[in-house]
C-alpha cells in the first residue's frame, strides 16, 4: 500500500489542489482581512465615543476647576466714621444713605494709599484703572459687614475682597498680555501692576466659598456669581420629586403588576407608559406651562411648578424600574404567603414589597439622578429668569419663591457674553456631576449589597 | 381658617378616628382578638380613613369648584360683551384678583380695617394706598374692577367660612359613622383593602391624565392660535420671522427641515458607532473588556444634556468653525448643523449600543453555531446571520434613537443657531423646532399672541412626530419579531 502510493506520487507534476490548512489562499487571505477590519472597526467606534467622552469631560474639567478659585485683595481698609456715618450716631438707617458708591471711593482710595505706602510702582497707571482692580462685588459686601456691625467704623481692619473678571481671569491664565492688547477693559500695564501685587501677596487666588453660597450676580460681575440660589432650587426641586414620585410610581407599579386585571384600560395603561418614557422632555414644560402655570396659576419659577413638571416627566421611567424590581421577586414567596392565610393586599405589602425594596430604591435614585440634571422644560416654567434673592426657608413657603436650579444656571451663564461666564458654567456643571457621580454610586452599591439571586 | 390649618385638624381627627376605632373594635369582643374579623389595626385605620378621606375630597373639589363659581358670579359687574371674550376676561379676572388680593394684604398690614376695605370707593387714591403697603398695581383700578374685587374678597370669605364648616362636618360626620358601624363582625379588612386598591387604581390613572393634559393643553392652544393665525401658512410656510409688532410670518418647514437636518447629521454619526460597538461588545469582547467598556460607554447616557450643550457651545463649535467651515470658505459661525448634529450623534450613541447590544444577545446561539459549522467567520456571521435576524429591532432601536434626536432641545439650543433657515450647507447655523419653543416661551409672554401660542403648536407638532416614530418603532418590533421559541 505505501509502495503504490510513492510510487503514485509524482513528484515533479504539480498536485491539482495543493491546498493546506496550514497555508492561506488568497480567498481565505480576503476573508481575514474583511474579518480584522470588522473587528477594527468594532474597536474603532468604542475608541470614538471614548475618547469624545474623555474629550469632553476634560474641557469641562480644565475649564471649571479654576471656578473653584477666585483672585482676592487683602489689604487693610480704615473704615472713616466721617464718611461712612456722616451724622455719627451709629443709627442704621441713617448709614443706609451711605450708598455702595461711597464705599467705592473710600476702598479706592485706600487701595491707592496703601500701594503708595507700600512703595509699589504704579507706572502707567492711573488711580482710575487701579480702582478698576477692585470688583463692584465688594464695596456691597464691605457695606453689608459694616452695616451689621457698625462698631468697627473707624477701625482698620484686614479686609478681604474680591478682583474684577479680568484680573481674576490673568490669574487663571485666562486673560494674558496678548489678549490684554486687544482688550479695552485691562491694559498690560495693569497686567504688570497686578504681577508687582502677586509678589507682594496683596493680590492672592484662594479657595472660592462664595461660588457654591452666593446667589447669581448680573453681567458685569462674573466673578461675584454664585450657586447658591440654584443649589437650593435644585435640592427643594429633588425634595418634592421623592415625596411625589416615589408613593406613585410604586402604587402605580404595584397595581400594574399584582392586581390589574388584562383588559383594554391595563392595556392603554401600559402603552402610555412606554409612549410616555419616550415624550421629548420640552413637551413636559409645555404641559407645565399651560396646566400649573397658565391654568392652575402656580408661582412662575417656583420650586414647586418645577417638581411637578419633573414628577411626570420621572413617573414613567421610576414606574418600568419598579415594575421590573416588583416582577423580580419570585411567585413563590407570594404563594407561600397566600398559603399561610394573608390576603393578597397583606401578601404585596408585608412580602413583595420589602423584598422589591432595593430595586425600586435604585431604579429611583437613577431616575432623580436624570431629573437632577434636566434643563429643557424648566426653562419654559420660568426658571431661567435672573434671581438674586434666596428663596425662603421649606417651612416659609420657599417652594412657591423663584428659584433656579443647577443644569439651568449653566445654562443660562453659558449665554451670556463674557467668557468668565463660561468658566462659572463648567464650575457648576462639575458640581452638577459631583452630585450625579455620588447619587450614581449609591445606586450600585445599593444594588451591590442587596441584590439577591432567587 | 386657613386651608393648611384645616388640614392639620382634619389629620388630628384621623389619628382620632384610627385610636377610637381600634379601642372600639378591641372593646366591643371584650379584648378577645380572635372574635375580630380583622386585625385590630384594620379596625383603627377605617376609622381614619373615614374621618379623613371624604373630608378631603370634598375639600378639593371645593378649591377647585370655588373660583369657577365666584367669577360666574362677577359677572354681574362688567359688560356682556367683555366678559364674553376669553382673553379680556382672562385678564379683568387677573386684576380683580390681584386688586383683592392688595386690599388683603393691606388689611392684614393694618394700612385699612377691614369696613374699609370693603366700602373703598374707586377715587383714584386707592392705587397710592396700596402701594404704601408695598402693593404696586399696574393700571388705575376702575370703579367696576373695584367693586368687583370687593365682591370677590366677600364671596370668597363666605366660600372661605362654609369650606371650613363643611369639611368639619363631614369629617366628624364620617368619624361617628366609623364608630358605629365597628363591632367584632364587621368587615374592616376588606373595606380598608378596598380603599387601598382604589388609591392603587388612581395612581396608574395618572400616566393617562398625563397624556390627555399633554394632548388637551397643547390643542386648545394650538386652536387658538388657528384661530389668530392662518393654519395653512403655518403648515407649509417657507419663511419664519416672528415680530411682536404684528405681520409674523410663522413657517413651519424651516424650522422642520433644520430639525431633519441636525438628525439626519446626528443619525449618520450615531448608527454606524453605536451598531458596531454593540457588535463588538456583543460578538467580539471577552467578558472582562465587556464589563468594564459598556458601563463607560452608558456614562454617556447618564451625562445631562446641558453638558453636551456646553461641550458643542465651546469645543465643538469653534473647533469645527476654525478647521473645517473657514477654511473650506463655508460658514463663519460656531453653531450650525454639523455642530448640533455631531454632538447629538454622540449623546445617541450608547442609547443605540445599548438596545442593539440587548437585541444581538437575543438572537439564539444556534444560528451562530450553525453558520460557524458551515465555514463561515465570525464578521460573516454577523453580517449574514446575526444582523438580518436583529434586524427588526435594530430598526426600532434606530426609529426611537431618532424621535430622541428630534425632540433634543438643549444641544441644538446652545449649538444649532437661532436663524432659520432653509440650506443644503451643514456649516450654517439653523433652527429646530425645539429652540423655537423655547424661545418663543422664555422670558415674560402673554398668551394672547400669535407669536406665543405659535410655540404650543410647534410643541404640537414635536409631540405628533416623535410619538407616531415610536409607535411605529414599536409596531416594526412587535410586527417583524422573529420567534425563535
Amino acid at each position: 500500500m505505501t509502495d503504490a502510493t510513492s510510487a503514485n506520487v509524482p513528484t515533479s507534476a504539480p498536485a491539482p489542489h495543493k491546498s493546506s490548512l496550514l497555508t492561506q489562499t488568497a480567498l481565505m487571505k480576503k476573508r481575514n482581512a474583511a474579518e480584522s477590519r470588522f473587528k477594527a472597526y468594532g474597536i474603532a467606534a468604542i475608541t470614538l465615543s471614548l475618547s469624545v467622552l474623555a474629550i469632553m469631560l476634560w474641557t469641562i474639567f480644565s475649564d471649571g476647576v479654576s471656578a473653584f478659585k477666585q483672585a482676592t485683595f487683602s489689604f487693610p481698609v480704615t473704615l472713616d466714621a466721617e464718611k461712612l456715618d456722616p451724622r455719627g450716631n451709629r443709627e442704621r438707617d441713617e448709614m443706609m444713605r451711605v450708598t455702595t458708591i461711597g464705599y467705592t471711593n473710600l476702598l479706592n482710595q485706600q487701595l491707592v494709599a496703601y500701594l503708595a505706602d507700600r512703595g509699589i510702582s504704579t507706572e502707567g497707571v492711573s488711580d482710575k484703572d487701579i480702582a478698576a482692580f477692585i470688583s463692584r462685588d465688594t464695596p456691597a459686601r464691605l457695606r453689608d459687614m459694616v452695616l451689621a456691625n457698625p462698631d468697627i467704623l473707624g477701625q482698620t481692619i484686614q479686609f478681604e475682597g474680591f478682583a474684577t473678571g479680568r484680573i481674576d481671569g490673568y490669574l487663571k491664565g485666562r486673560v494674558t498680555r496678548d489678549t490684554a492688547e486687544r482688550d479695552t477693559n485691562i491694559s498690560v500695564a495693569q497686567l504688570d501692576l497686578a504681577d508687582r501685587m502677586i509678589s507682594e501677596g496683596i493680590l492672592s487666588a484662594s479657595f472660592n466659598w462664595s461660588f457654591l453660597t452666593a446667589p447669581d450676580a448680573s453681567d458685569q460681575r462674573p466673578e461675584a456669581a454664585g450657586l447658591g440660589v440654584a443649589l437650593i432650587g435644585s435640592a427643594y426641586m429633588m425634595f418634592l420629586v421623592v415625596i411625589m414620585v416615589l408613593p406613585l410610581g410604586v402604587a402605580a407599579s404595584i397595581y400594574l403588576e399584582e392586581f390589574a386585571p388584562k383588559n383594554r384600560w391595563t392595556d392603554l395603561i401600559e402603552v402610555n407608559i412606554s409612549n410616555l418614557a419616550a415624550v421629548p422632555s420640552i413637551v413636559y414644560g409645555i404641559l407645565g406651562l399651560a396646566i400649573f402655570i397658565n391654568f392652575a396659576k402656580f408661582p412662575q419659577s417656583s420650586p414647586l411648578v418645577g417638581a411637578l413638571v419633573l414628577t411626570l416627566m420621572t413617573l414613567p421611567t421610576i414606574i418600568i424600574a419598579t415594575r421590573a424590581a416588583i416582577r423580580a421577586v419570585p411567585p413563590s414567596i407570594r404563594d407561600a404567603a397566600l398559603g399561610v392565610g394573608a390576603s393578597k393586599m397583606q401578601t404585596v405589602f408585608h412580602h413583595v414589597l420589602p423584598l422589591a425594596a432595593p430595586g425600586i430604591l435604585t431604579g429611583t435614585i437613577l431616575g432623580l439622578a436624570s431629573a437632577l440634571g434636566e434643563t429643557a422644560p424648566l426653562l419654559l416654567i420660568g426658571m431661567v429668569a435672573f434671581v438674586a434673592n434666596y428663596p425662603a426657608g421649606p417651612l416659609d413657603g420657599g417652594m412657591l419663591d423663584p428659584a433656579t436650579a443647577l443644569p439651568v444656571q449653566v445654562y443660562s451663564w453659558a449665554s451670556r457674553s463674557d467668557p468668565a461666564f463660561i468658566e462659572r458654567s463648567a464650575g457648576a456643571i462639575i458640581v452638577l456631576l459631583a452630585f450625579l457621580v455620588v447619587m450614581n454610586i449609591v445606586a450600585i452599591l445599593l444594588r451591590r449589597k442587596f441584590e439577591r439571586r432567587w | 381658617m386657613p386651608i393648611l390649618l384645616l388640614i392639620i385638624v382634619l389629620g388630628v381627627l384621623a389619628i382620632a378616628g384610627f385610636i377610637l376605632g381600634r379601642r372600639r373594635a378591641l372593646a366591643s369582643v371584650e379584648g378577645n382578638t380572635r372574635r375580630l374579623h380583622s386585625l385590630p389595626n384594620y379596625y383603627a385605620w377605617h376609622g381614619a380613613i373615614m374621618a379623613f378621606l371624604p373630608a378631603m375630597a370634598v375639600l378639593t373639589l371645593w378649591l377647585i369648584a370655588q373660583p369657577l363659581i365666584i367669577e360666574r358670579q362677577l359677572s354681574d359687574f362688567f359688560p356682556a360683551e367683555q366678559f364674553e371674550n376669553d382673553s379680556q376676561r382672562i385678564l379683568l379676572m387677573a386684576d380683580v384678583r390681584r386688586v383683592a388680593e392688595g386690599l388683603d394684604v393691606a388689611v392684614a398690614a393694618g394700612a385699612l380695617s377691614n369696613d374699609d376695605a370693603a366700602n373703598i370707593s374707586a377715587d383714584g387714591t386707592i392705587r397710592d394706598r396700596l402701594a404704601t403697603v408695598g402693593v404696586a398695581l399696574g393700571a388705575d383700578v376702575t370703579a367696576q374692577v373695584l367693586e368687583a374685587s370687593q365682591a370677590y374678597r366677600k364671596l370668597a370669605a363666605t366660600g372661605a367660612f362654609w369650606r371650613s364648616i363643611v369639611a368639619l362636618i363631614i369629617a366628624v360626620a364620617g368619624l361617628f359613622y366609623a364608630l358605629r358601624i365597628t363591632n367584632g363582625d364587621f368587615r374592616a379588612r376588606n373595606r380598608v383593602e378596598a380603599v387601598i386598591l382604589g388609591v392603587l387604581v388612581l395612581a396608574s390613572t395618572i400616566a393617562i391624565l398625563t397624556t390627555v393634559g399633554i394632548v388637551l393643553s397643547m390643542l386648545s392652544e394650538t386652536i387658538r392660535f388657528a384661530s389668530m393665525y392662518p393654519f395653512k401658512d403655518f403648515l407649509f410656510g417657507l419663511t419664519w420671522q416672528p415680530s411682536f409688532q404684528g405681520n409674523s410670518e410663522l413657517g413651519l418647514l424651516p424650522l422642520l427641515w433644520g430639525t431633519l437636518y441636525i438628525s439626519l447629521v446626528a443619525m449618520i454619526v450615531a448608527v454606524p458607532t453605536g451598531l458596531f460597538t454593540a457588535i463588538y461588545l456583543a460578538e467580539y469582547a471577552s467578558p472582562r473588556v465587556r464589563s468594564i467598556v459598556k458601563p463607560l460607554i452608558e456614562v454617556i447616557a447618564g451625562i445631562p444634556t446641558v453638558v453636551f450643550g456646553l461641550f458643542a457651545l465651546v469645543t465643538v463649535g469653534p473647533f469645527l468653525r476654525d478647521w473645517f467651515a473657514v477654511p473650506t470658505g463655508l460658514g463663519s459661525s460656531g453653531s450650525s448643523v454639523m455642530t448640533a448634529g455631531l454632538v447629538i450623534g454622540v449623546l445617541n450613541i450608547p442609547f443605540i449600543s445599548s438596545l442593539a447590544d440587548d437585541i444581538i444577545n437575543a438572537v439564539p446561539q444556534s444560528l451562530r453555531d450553525g453558520s460557524y459549522g458551515l465555514g463561515a467567520t465570525k464578521s460573516e456571521t454577523v453580517r449574514q446571520v446575526i444582523l438580518p435576524a436583529a434586524l427588526p429591532g435594530i430598526v426600532g432601536a434606530i426609529l426611537l434613537a431618532a424621535s430622541r434626536a428630534i425632540g433634543e432641545t438643549m444641544i441644538v439650543t446652545m449649538g444649532a443657531g437661532a436663524a432659520a433657515k432653509l440650506d443644503l450647507n451643514p456649516f450654517e447655523a439653523m433652527t429646530t423646532i425645539t429652540v423655537k419653543i423655547v424661545s418663543q416661551l422664555t422670558g415674560d409672554t402673554e398668551f394672547n399672541s400669535p407669536e406665543t401660542l405659535v410655540a404650543f403648536a410647534l410643541g404640537m407638532t414635536l409631540f405628533v412626530i416623535t410619538l407616531g416614530l415610536n409607535i411605529f418603532a414599536l409596531w416594526v418590533v412587535r410586527k417583524y419579531r422573529e420567534q425563535y421559541e
